[in-house]
């Protein structure tokens, strides 16, 4: 919401809650009239109309918190369960302790770190090229003029709606092939996965990069095409620190897309080691023979807590990117 | 945005550039970019171009002619769209591209080739594979064989056996590479020890390789009915033949045991005539066939009719059941006077900020039937069957997906909310409109026209909500009258996956024709999507 909420206490603001609130003491069965009233200042505090006005929405709040976090309390309850099976997870917060932290990461069974630092060196060589490719190919259709270049967005729109996922087959058919070539690029590679989600790194982001860029005036290249800078150098060290924001919004988009993709990593990282947190711990889980919960559960605080702490630091520029049209 | 920065590509401009300017642009070109520049271009295009000669080298040894050209002719126009000062949108394009081309646009193509194939288990590969992994699976030693004394030597990895023959003639062969006669180039008691080009391998190397050595069958000649020479110790081999015998003009196996005759009727594998298969079998194209079968096999008939609605059902609630809680809390939320919305607002994202496959674990585990949170600690010990019952699974399905999805609608409709400018509010009022009546005649319809392409996005990413379902049910309950691996909580995409990748047998062929009713329906949606939006009106 970084640009579109009115700032608290400016006219719109007030204007726009002075109207929600109408709205809402009507459907409160309140009238509306005594409602506004209550919204002004210096006045004895009556509980009735606190409610009516705003005191509903609190329990409105509490109860859709409690719905949204009451997963992650018990998950982090789990995880400091030293008793590991999932009926012992059930009395929350009974016992405290972090073996379960110290069982999920030296299991010798269990590669759990290897996941992570797996899934870490996918996802972020993933984020930083798929924005080095899409920058590259915004920049040249947002500035440059060329036969073939609105067939070439129309192209990337349309291509974007098929995501890779439904090609799962004949990608795992390809990449098989390549394995017989090339070994080292093929299956049970990293950099084959790699390669395989680069597929999807203009359809998904040039579009929106491509507003974003002719945000950016072109007066700025112009002038800097007359002292002497060639496209290259105008490219690297003047259009790409003005977008900054939305290489941060598609780099994060694209991070956390390739952590939840399972459907392709399992096809294409064969040998547990060098599986990724979402197609390892999914094994892992659904072995009927695994029965450690609360190590479970700790391994997937570990794997959250990166994630969620980077969305929330950067939570308005996702929101602004996710108002463009990327659905997680 | 209409500036160009080259006006050499320019398509449309007014005149073309006169000899003069374009000499004046080419020195300003050529003096902006520095000589470092130069250099790092000249470094990346080497390493592209080292790493495309060394793989041209290893496909002109596979003898793969087509795939080889396209790598040429790919490597050919990269340098010469980096060398040419023509082509300056490619040179931002082509890295992308190349990507784009490769795995997203001809892998769809090549699902649809693939859905008119029988591919899948047993049916992996060539014809002449099918048939040299027939013979060798059935070598058997003949009985009367002579001794042939063998030197095992090794070559980059590839073992070879070199046969001396009781004549005391010397050939050397490999697995792929039928026996030739070859000059030792070192003969020890009448044996070859030795040839050019090869290394012997020692007593300890054979021990250590035993299980290669053993594996080891060299054909005896380029008639696969000649048989093989393998050696059980390292040291002798013997003639094995297989108890198949193929007859290549007329395309037959006969198994010499029984004496029965397979043929090849056309169906990808050899055949008998009591309909019995013998697989491995080859890749053949099968027209429509695994469209046919499923919609006219009624085990597959049933649960494909029951996913495809079950698929559009999931999509359509999970939009809807969002949406309106997305909805409520916006409006509920959007009053300036309500104290720590932000917080509210902070607890509310965190489901959407996790991982969605990790939360879809941690809610089958909440949702299990014996000892799952919900059950015994909410609901008192009671034993609700919430993924294990074909209605309760598809209930839970819509819970937790509703988990996972409110918090993105609820983002976007505050932000629909406040964009809507506030005049609106003021004029209505004036007109004498209750709020909820502002609300539904004015803001819903504005709120409508903001949220809905996003709307149709969500059904498109819900209809393929592949986490979800696989990592919370794993389509299950299982659909035990079903020859293929499918639930009751299968939505295309998992089933697409299930048939594909799990289970005894693999069939891509099927699974791929599964995906080609999921393309069809998302093109209808996006088709429906640019409707609406006009995006593709405002390219310009």
């Amino acid at each position: 919401m970084s640009n579109q909420q009115p700032i608290p206490g400016s006219e719109t603001g007030l204007l726009e809650g002075e109207l929600g609130e109408e709205r809402d003491a009507v459907r409160a069965g309140g009238d509306p009239a005594l409602a506004r009233r209550a919204a002004g200042p210096k006045r004895p505090f009556r509980f009735g109309k606190w409610f009516a006005a705003t005191g509903w929405r609190h329990l409105v709040g509490l109860v859709v918190v409690a719905f949204a976090l009451f997963p992650v309390v018990f998950v982090i309850s789990s995880s400091l369960n030293p008793n590991g099976t999932l009926t012992g997870s059930n009395a929350l917060f009974s016992q405290i302790g972090f073996d379960a932290y110290a069982r999920i990461l030296t299991n010798p069974q269990v590669p759990f770190t290897t996941w992570f630092a797996n899934t870490l060196i996918i996802a972020g060589v993933t984020a930083i090229l798929t924005v080095f490719l899409g920058a590259l190919a915004a920049y040249a259709f947002s500035r440059m003029r060329f036969t073939g270049r609105r067939f070439g967005l129309i192209t990337i729109v349309v291509v974007q709606m098929f995501p890779q996922m439904l090609a799962v087959v004949a990608i795992f058919l390809v990449m098989s092939a390549i394995s017989d070539w090339f070994p080292a690029i093929g299956l049970n590679t990293h950099i084959g996965l790699i390669m395989v989600y680069l597929g999807g790194a203009l359809g998904v982001n040039t579009y929106l990069m491509y507003g974003y860029f002719n945000t950016i005036p072109a007066s700025i290249d112009e002038a800097a095409k007359i002292d002497g800078a060639g496209h290259a150098r105008i490219f690297f060290t003047i259009i790409l620190r003005l977008v900054a924001p939305i290489l941060a919004v598609v780099a994060l988009l694209s991070f956390i897309f390739s952590v939840n993709e399972y459907v392709v990593a399992s096809v294409i990282l064969i040998d547990t080691e060098n599986q990724t947190l979402a197609v390892g711990l999914t094994k892992l889980v659904s072995n009927p023979r695994y029965a450690d919960w609360a190590a479970f559960s700790a391994g997937a605080v570990i794997a959250a807590l990166p994630v969620v702490l980077l969305f929330l630091y950067l939570q308005k520029y996702i929101v602004g990117g996710l108002s463009a049209g990327a659905v997680k | 945005m209409s500036t160009t920065i080259d006006e050499d590509v320019a398509t449309g401009s007014a005149t073309p550039p006169t000899k003069r300017q374009k000499r004046a642009a080419r020195i300003a070109d050529a003096a902006s970019g520095g000589i470092r520049s130069i250099l790092v271009k000249l470094l990346l295009l080497g390493i592209v171009d080292a790493i495309a000669v060394y793989a041209i080298l290893v496909l002109a040894l596979s003898q793969d002619w087509l795939v080889l050209a396209i790598v040429a002719g790919v490597t050919v126009l990269v340098n010469w769209i980096y060398f040419s000062r023509r082509t300056l949108p490619a040179k931002y394009l082509t890295p992308g591209v190349i990507f784009l081309v490769l795995f997203q646009v001809f892998v769809l193509v090549y699902t649809g080739y693939i859905a008119f194939t029988n591919y899948g288990t047993g049916h992996n590969g060539s014809k002449e594979q099918a048939v040299s992994s027939l013979m060798a699976a059935s070598l058997e030693r003949v009985p009367d064989s002579p001794t042939y004394r063998v030197t095992v030597v090794d070559q980059l990895g590839t073992l070879g056996l070199l046969v001396t023959d009781p004549n005391g003639d010397a050939s050397l062969g490999t697995t792929e590479q039928p026996l030739q006669p070859v000059d030792p180039s070192e003969v020890d008691g009448g044996k070859a020890v030795a040839v050019d080009g090869w290394t012997t391998l020692q007593f300890s190397d054979v021990i250590a390789r035993t299980n290669e050595i053993t594996e080891l069958a060299v054909p005896f000649s380029d008639d696969p009915n000649d048989g093989a020479i393998r050696t059980p110790d390292g040291s002798s081999g013997y003639l094995y033949t297989s108890n198949l015998e193929y007859d290549e003009a007329a395309g037959t196996m006969t198994d010499l045991s029984t004496g029965t005759v397979y043929s090849d009727i056309g169906t990808g594998a050899f055949t008998a005539e009591d309909g019995s298969e013998i697989l491995p079998g080859w890749q053949i194209t099968v027209g429509f066939d695994n469209f046919v079968r499923a919609v006219t096999d009624t085990r597959l008939a049933g649960p494909l009719v029951y996913v495809t609605l079950w698929t559009f059902a999931f999509a359509l609630i999970s939009v809807a059941t969002t949406f309106f809680l997305g909805l409520f809390l916006a409006i509920v939320f959007n009053d300036m006077r309500m104290k720590g919305r932000r917080y509210y607002r902070v607890a509310m994202i965190i489901p959407y900020a996790i991982p969605s496959f990790l939360s879809a674990l941690v809610w089958a585990g909440m949702m299990n039937e014996s000892f799952g949170f919900i059950n015994q600690v909410i609901f008192g010990g009671a034993s609700i069957p919430w993924l294990t019952d074909p209605w309760m699974a598809k209930l839970s399905v819509i819970i937790v997906n509703l988990w996972l999805g409110f918090p993105y609608m609820f983002l976007i409709c505050t932000g629909a909310l406040q964009s809507i400018p506030d005049d609106v509010n003021e004029a209505s009022s004036i007109d004498g409109a209750s709020a909820w009546q502002t609300f539904r005649h004015i803001k819903l319809p504005l709120l409508l026209v903001s949220v809905a392409p996003l709307l149709i996005a969500s059904f498109a990413f819900n209809f393929n909500n592949f986490n979800v379902i696989y990592m919370l049910t794993n389509g299950g309950p299982r659909d035990t009258g079903a020859p293929i691996p499918v639930g009751f909580t299968d939505i295309l995409i998992s089933m697409v996956y299930k048939v594909a990748f799990t289970g005894q047998n693999r069939d891509y062929g099927l699974a791929a024709a599964y995906s080609i009713i999921i393309f069809i329906v998302v093109a209808v949606i996006s088709i429906i999507a640019f409707r609406r939006t006009k995006s593709l009106e405002e390219i310009n």
